[in-house]
């Protein structure tokens, strides 16, 4: 039986067609699902894709949180069922307190558009299980607010219960910043306790087709719907 | 009643507040003397009906709370008008 996912697309979301693309390529059933849809329609996975779901007024994620949809993603996600959110996702998921923490306005004060290092710290989640433990990778992220912050008791209880998913590592050769934003403890994206809510800042769905000169990000999808992938374990 | 209820928003002390700084050293620019720290926030104000002042403003807390602020990096006031 294939993994059914759903691609929820708010106003203002901008990454959903390829978000769901990455999905079929990886063999799921993928529909988009509207924002005001009250339940998931049988989904196993739910996507948040990036974007600015309405125009980040307030906080980016901060409106979304609300949208209908989400009792139906929030009552997923505590049933143990799949949820991924990226870049405007999670931001959508910190704000719904679905994972802890927030993300805030670059430490740079601009939007930062380039691609970056990322650790997988863990694989034991939705969409990491076919990684290596500690392989880096390199993929897209463009965001404006990206910085991960959440208090000294909280990022010390991610660290220790494993739920750090994603963390930037120093890029080799490059002058720029390998923390692009100024998140504490270089921390891209994080989990809950079981693995099944994740979040990150960076955008597999960029690099997720030969065309693009990489399929690395195409690991994270596949990982999804537990297919395998066509390559080697990164 | 109506009252007329502003709502301020802040980053909370300790945070790195990017905008802050950016005006700061704006400030400094153009030749202000004596700007120390710049916090940037967000002021709402909104019209809510309401049966006294109290409620009012237990309302407006409570929409602070759950959506105005966000508790993890914000603090908010809330003054009622009127």
């Amino acid at each position: 039986m294939t993994i059914r996912v759903a691609v929820i697309r708010f106003p203002g979301s901008n990454c959903e067609s390829e978000t769901l693309e990455a999905a079929r390529r990886a063999g799921a059933t993928a529909e988009l699902l509207d924002y005001r849809a009250t339940s998931l329609g049988g989904a196993d996975v739910v996507i948040l894709p990036g974007g600015f779901s309405y125009g980040d007024y307030l906080r980016s994620g901060a409106i979304a949180r609300f949208a209908p949809v989400m009792q139906a993603v929030r009552a997923h996600a505590e049933a143990g069922g799949g949820v991924l959110g990226i870049c405007n996702g999670f931001q959508v998921l910190c704000e719904a307190h679905l994972l802890p923490g927030a993300l805030l306005h670059n430490a740079g004060q601009r939007f930062v558009a380039r691609p970056v290092d990322v650790r997988i710290e863990r694989t034991s989640t939705i969409c990491t299980g076919l990684f290596r433990p500690g392989a880096v990778v390199r993929i897209p992220q463009a965001h404006g607010e990206g910085r991960f912050v959440a208090d000294e008791a909280t990022l010390d209880a991610l660290e220790r219960d494993n739920q750090v998913v994603l963390r930037y590592v120093p890029v080799p050769g490059s002058d720029l910043p390998h923390n692009p934003n100024g998140s504490a403890r270089d921390i891209a994206g994080i989990c809950n306790p079981a693995g099944n809510v994740v979040g990150f800042m960076p955008h597999p769905e960029r690099l997720a087709e030969a065309t693009l000169g990489d399929t690395i990000g195409q690991t994270f999808f596949a990982s999804l719907v537990g297919a395998p992938t066509s390559g080697a374990p990164a | 009643m109506t009252f007329r209820v502003h709502v301020r928003v802040v980053p909370r002390p300790g945070l790195l507040d990017p905008q802050g700084q950016a005006v700061a050293h704006a400030l400094a620019a153009l030749g202000f003397p004596g700007v120390g720290e710049v916090r940037v926030g967000r002021a709402i104000e909104l019209e809510l009906e309401a049966e006294d002042r109290a409620t009012a403003e237990a309302a407006a807390t409570a929409m602070c709370e759950r959506l105005l602020a966000n508790p993890v990096t914000e603090d908010f006031t809330v003054a009622v008008e009127g």
